[in-house]
């Protein structure tokens, strides 16, 4: 994807000094920040922040008082959005949206919401309805084509079922989802989706987390997403920009933005009070594993859409997959290709730990075997590469990368651990009780006998 | 919980008569003065209060009677169906409800000679039959149709895009008055005038589109409103042109591919050998209104499975998302107004050629209400619904003049077309409380993966403007 | 049983929208000074359930009895006159009227000499709002009409306050804000609350008991602390993330 645009190689999206006033009111003051391209870029901050306000200026809801806004598309065309009107940002600048509260066509069935976001190539196909109205084989063409690509976004969001009943029908969750297809099928480049997981449970989260980045490493499509479900901004966005009061007061990696005393104070809160005050609830309840309830969640949902949806193949496994899902696959080639969020989240940990290596050496080795460490701690995974920890019920990502600092890459590992590693495992995981009665040492030996089975690690997605 | 749920039949008996009563008071206290005395000139000119009590009796006596029969029988009969019908499980249609439109299709195709049939048996001569079956063809016939169109041209404006038109008839006259002049002063031939008539709408449409493109709901409606007004205003008083309130007369029979229906030798019916009769116009006018009629249906129909069909339901159902998707919302109503506009000429050049007489009275404010009327009665977006309801609508009041046996009831000087309009407000009421969103409420997706099903009426909307 | 003495209690109820059923066989209560949370999956009926509370739509079957009297066929104007306040899913504010008179409209109409008192309140509650008194509603943001919504039901000094999904759209730190200061005020003034969340863990931590909706059926219910270590209801809901 680099090389495709040379004047701009990775911003998609530049806002610059963006400024937006209603009457005395300002909204947003002199913003700027940048979406990069393939990359999921999350706009959090406060109720009142201005965040949707720079979602309408971005697609031409509102004309900004100020600034300048910039989409480059991977062809390299750019486009000054505010300067557009908003349908033509849609349609020549390929930026996509979706709304707080769902806009959808309620009385339209879910296929025909997912045609009408095709209007444009069909309108052109029709030959602006004459031709279509007189039957030629041309509109009848694209209109097959048109329902081919609806329901290959219908497959992808789980509502193929559905295809046929009013939008308004479906309950609130799928709602989103479609909501979501729906923008895709207007071919963006950028999709820009406003409070996506509002209104969702846990698991739906998760699954909305999938489909975002299926859609990230499918299609190519950039997203800029204004979330306040920590559980989306933090597992998927790869970066990550907060505003308070229409200013940016903190950008960068989610971990850096999460550790930001700033966004703390102004939005977050403080984190460990909370899980303290769980821990004491969980205790008074007589309940000694509630942490690690709380770090369970994440794995186990993943597992489950993995289980449930085991026919979600990625897109080119299907004939009728839009042109973008080609282009995309031909950029992200070179590196490896994740498949799903487990195994993304697996692979981030794993992948850090190799590159950081030759940059810091010293650094890493030593810090790496953490003080504390079980017996057989390694300081690097053997071949340079992690099993998937995250396999084994009740390792979240947070635990995986605990077990990393402190040499675990293995299943044979932790296979092969003794009551003194158990012991000096629960200290620095902090929690105790949990490896025994969630059976990790024989969840792990079952893992790494069957990882033996099968020499070569199990790498899904890297076929692609 | 069983006296809330479980109501003695005793009680609601008790509820009826206490409900009865009570309505049969209001009644009396709303007729008293109204229907119970009658002011009336005598021989000499002088004002003498007629005492009507027989007719305030029938009033109370049906308000009365009705409420009773309402809540003791009618209530508890309608509840205890949609129970058992909750209960069953959603059937498919009937194979009647799915074959209705052919059914309806052919019952219009054959229905002059039908008629013409019937009453041949009826006076037992084929010219009594031909003589008869004028007011039926025309008055029944070819004026329904007229409004079936003007509603499914309406339809597309108001029950696809959304946008309510309440000035439509504007349309209608401009096609009408089109051909009118352009026929009269330069003689030119129906069969061409039509398409123009249709055009010419349709540009009025795009005129009128513009200034009010940016305007949504009640202020569509009134600047709507308003634009048929000028229209008609402009037809009073520009009487170079129009000839004003005298309207424009002798206008040009339409031909059938040249040959005229006069009865001279050259007329249709010296042609055919026929026996000579005004019936074969009005019939050749029937079938040329179910032609334009079908016509505009067909184009509802494909147009409603293209891309710019889906785009006017989408504009209905949320303008701002259609936006959002690229969908230039500015164009898609223009062309909605200008599809809607040109049916409304269609129909207006036919009326011209129908009547051979055109007036600024014919297009006042009444006909456009009458005409959206029939479109929120028929169920918006559904041309079944729509076409029955303008054979009810228009049928109906064209059957009260027919009504000889109420006179006998209410008196010698009583003219049913009176209370037209008050049949029509009363039916409307009755239909909105029965099915407020009209006789079919329920929507035909325009495309499908599995199978094509009924998107129910409670999640499409009225649009908002 | 303890309906004697229930603020709040659901029997039975079952409620269709035209003849679909969507709430079959429901009864729940809540007591005097008890925080009820509901969860469940989204489309099982839980904000139908606060809807029916209010009447609309209205239980077909069953009844809804608040403080010993039946409501269950009262207009809504007179079960909120009941001092039932809601916040309704899809936050309902009065879009042209300012935040001020949002809060007026909510205000209790036999009680106004609180209005300042409890304005006070719903502004050390939502400084945002207090920034935003004269703007209109519907130019507020989605998280702050929300903040709107629940100030305006609050103002109504209600003896039962009815939350549907109050976390939705607004950000971690005014959703801790909004659930101390419910259990703030169910502490001072034994306000009862019944809350519909997605959220459920935040909701399960803030109740005292809750129960499990799933198609319009009440499948579980419990102390938060049992409903909490409860491995299907975590499978459920908990799973996934937090918040």
């Amino acid at each position: 994807m680099v090389s495709e645009v040379q004047n701009n190689p990775t911003a998609i999206l530049r806002v610059e000094r963006l400024s937006m006033k209603f009457g005395g009111l300002i909204a947003i003051n002199d913003l700027n920040f940048e979406a990069k391209r393939g990359a999921i870029t999350a706009l959090i901050g406060p109720n009142g922040a201005g965040k949707t306000t720079v979602f309408n200026c971005i697609t031409g809801f509102y004309k900004p008082t100020e600034g300048m806004l910039t989409m480059t598309r991977q062809n390299g065309e750019e486009y000054l959005l505010e300067r557009m009107a908003d349908f033509v940002i849609t349609k020549k600048a390929k930026v996509a949206r979706t709304f707080q509260n769902i806009r959808l066509f309620s009385g339209l069935t879910v296929l025909e919401n997912l045609l009408v976001a095709q209007h444009n190539p069909l309108m052109l196909s029709s030959g602006f309805t004459i031709l279509g109205l007189l039957g030629f084989p041309t509109y009848k063409k694209a209109a097959s084509d048109a329902i081919e690509k609806a329901r290959f976004w219908l497959e992808k969001i789980n509502l193929v079922e559905r295809a046929d009943d009013p939008a308004g029908d479906l309950p609130y969750g799928a709602q989103r989802r479609l909501e979501i297809a729906r923008a895709m099928c207007t071919d963006p480049e950028l999709l820009c989706l406003d409070e996506p997981a509002a209104g969702l449970n846990a698991r739906e989260s998760a699954e909305l987390n999938k489909l975002l980045l299926d859609i990230r490493d499918e299609t190519g499509t950039s997203i800029l997403l204004i979330e306040h479900d920590m559980s989306v901004v933090m597992e998927i966005s790869d970066h990550v920009v907060v505003l308070e009061y229409g200013t940016k007061i903190s950008d960068g990696t989610p971990e850096t933005v999460k550790n930001d005393p700033k966004v703390i104070a102004a939005y977050l809160g403080v984190e460990d009070e909370e899980v303290v005050e769980l821990i004491e609830q969980a205790e008074a309840a007589g309940l000694d594993d509630i942490t690690a309830a709380v770090d369970l969640l994440s794995t186990e949902a993943l597992h489950e859409i993995e289980e449930a949806h085991p026919d979600m193949a990625p897109a080119a496994l299907i004939p009728s997959a839009p042109a973008t899902v080609r282009r995309a696959r031909a950029t992200t080639a070179k590196k490896p290709v994740v498949k799903s969020a487990a195994d993304k989240t697996a692979a981030k940990p794993a992948a850090s730990t190799v590159k950081s290596k030759p940059t810091t050496p010293t650094a890493k080795s030593p810090a790496a075997i953490k003080p504390g460490a079980t017996a057989n701690a390694l300081a690097e995974p053997r071949g340079g590469k992690a099993d998937k920890l995250i396999v084994i019920k009740g390792i979240g990502p947070v635990n995986e990368r605990k077990l990393n600092q402190h040499g675990i890459f293995h299943f044979d590992q932790i296979a092969a651990w003794k009551k003194a590693d158990i012991i000096a495992a629960e200290a620095y995981l902090a929690f105790d009780g949990r490896i025994a009665r969630e059976d990790w040492i024989g969840q792990a030996k079952k893992l790494a006998k069957q990882s033996q089975v099968t020499p070569a690690p199990k790498k899904t997605g890297g076929a692609k | 919980m069983a006296d809330v749920q479980k109501i003695e039949p005793d009680s609601v008996f008790a509820k009826a008569v206490k409900e009865g009563l009570l309505a049969g008071a209001l009644a009396f206290g709303l007729f008293f003065l109204i229907v119970g005395f009658r002011t009336d000139q005598n021989i000499r000119n002088e004002l003498v209060l007629n005492q009507r009590w027989g007719l305030l009796a029938i009033f109370v006596l049906v308000a009365g009677i009705g409420r009773f029969l309402l809540t003791a029988y009618i209530t508890p009969w309608s509840e205890a169906r949609s129970k058992n019908k909750r209960a069953a499980v959603e059937k498919e249609q009937s194979a009647f409800r799915k074959s209705f439109p052919k059914i309806g299709l052919g019952l219009l195709l054959i229905y002059p000679f039908l008629v013409i049939l019937i009453l041949w048996a009826y006076n037992g001569s084929i010219m009594g039959g031909l003589q008869g079956s004028l007011k039926y063809v025309d008055n029944f016939g070819i004026q329904i149709l007229i409004y079936v169109m003007l509603a499914w041209g309406l339809n597309i404006v108001v029950g696809l895009a959304g946008l309510l038109d309440l000035g439509y008839v504007a349309f209608y006259a401009v096609g009408a008055y089109s051909y009118a002049l352009l026929s009269t002063h330069f003689g030119l031939s129906f069969w061409l005038l039509l398409p123009m008539a249709g055009i010419f709408a349709a540009l009025w449409g795009i005129m009128l589109g513009f200034p009010v493109l940016r305007l949504r709901g009640d202020y569509l409606a009134i600047v709507t409103l308003a634009f048929g007004e000028i229209i008609r205003l402009v037809l009073i008083n520009w009487t170079v042109v129009t000839k004003g309130t005298f309207g424009i007369s002798g206008i040009a029979k339409a031909t059938l591919f040249g040959i005229p229906f006069t009865p001279g030798p050259t007329g249709f019916a010296a042609l055919l050998g026929l026996p000579n009769s005004g019936v074969y116009y009005k019939i050749f006018l029937y079938y040329l209104i179910l032609l334009l009629a079908l016509l505009t249906a067909w184009v509802t129909i494909r147009l409603r499975r293209m891309p710019i069909g889906r785009a006017w339901e989408a504009l209905r159902e949320d303008e701002i998302a259609c936006r959002s998707l690229g969908i230039n919302t500015t164009t898609t109503k223009l062309t909605a107004f200008a599809t809607g506009a040109m049916f409304g000429g269609f129909a207006g050049s036919f009326f011209a050629a129908r009547q051979g007489f055109v007036s600024p009275e014919s297009f006042v404010f009444l006909e456009s209400a009458i005409i959206l009327a029939i479109v929120v009665l028929g169920g918006m977006g559904s041309l079944v619904g729509i076409a029955i309801a303008a054979a009810v609508m228009i049928g109906g009041t064209e059957l009260l003049r027919e009504l000889e046996f109420l006179k006998r009831i209410f008196g010698p000087d009583f003219t049913p077309e009176l209370y037209r309009m008050l049949l029509f407000g009363l039916a409307m009421i009755v239909v909105m409380v029965w099915k407020p969103r009209g006789f079919v409420g329920n929507r035909e997706p325009s495309a499908f993966l599995h199978k094509r099903k009924m998107v129910s009426s409670e999640f499409t909307k009225e649009g908002h403007g | 049983m303890s309906e004697k003495q229930a603020l709040l209690s659901v029997e039975g109820v079952e409620t269709y929208y035209g003849n679909i059923r969507a709430l079959s066989g429901v009864t729940v209560h809540a007591d005097p000074g008890e925080i009820v949370a509901l969860i469940g999956a989204n489309g099982a009926g839980k904000s139908t359930l606060m809807m029916t509370i209010f009447g609309m739509p209205r239980a077909r079957t069953g009844r809804v009895v608040f403080d010993g009297k039946d409501i269950t066929q009262l207009p809504t104007h007179e079960i909120a006159r009941l001092r039932i306040a809601q916040s309704p899913e899809g936050r309902r504010i009065f879009p042209r009227m300012t935040v001020q008179e949002n809060l007026q409209m909510g205000a209790s109409l036999d009680k106004l000499e609180y209005f300042d008192e409890d304005s006070r309140m719903v502004f050390d509650l939502f400084p945002r709002l207090k920034e935003r008194i004269n703007q209109r509603g519907g130019t507020l943001s989605g998280g702050e009409q929300q903040m709107l919504a629940i100030g305006r039901a609050l103002m109504a000094r209600p003896r039962l306050l009815l939350l549907d999904e109050p976390s939705l759209g607004l950000a971690p730190l005014i959703i801790k804000h909004i659930f101390e200061a419910i259990k703030e005020l169910n502490k001072t003034t034994g306000l009862t609350v019944f809350l519909v969340e997605q959220n459920a863990f935040g909701a399960l931590k803030l109740a005292d008991r809750g129960y499990v909706m799933v198609n319009g059926i009440v499948t579980m219910s419990g102390s938060s602390a049992e409903l909490l270590a409860n491995p299907e209801v975590r499978a459920a809901y908990l799973e996934g993330g937090r918040h």
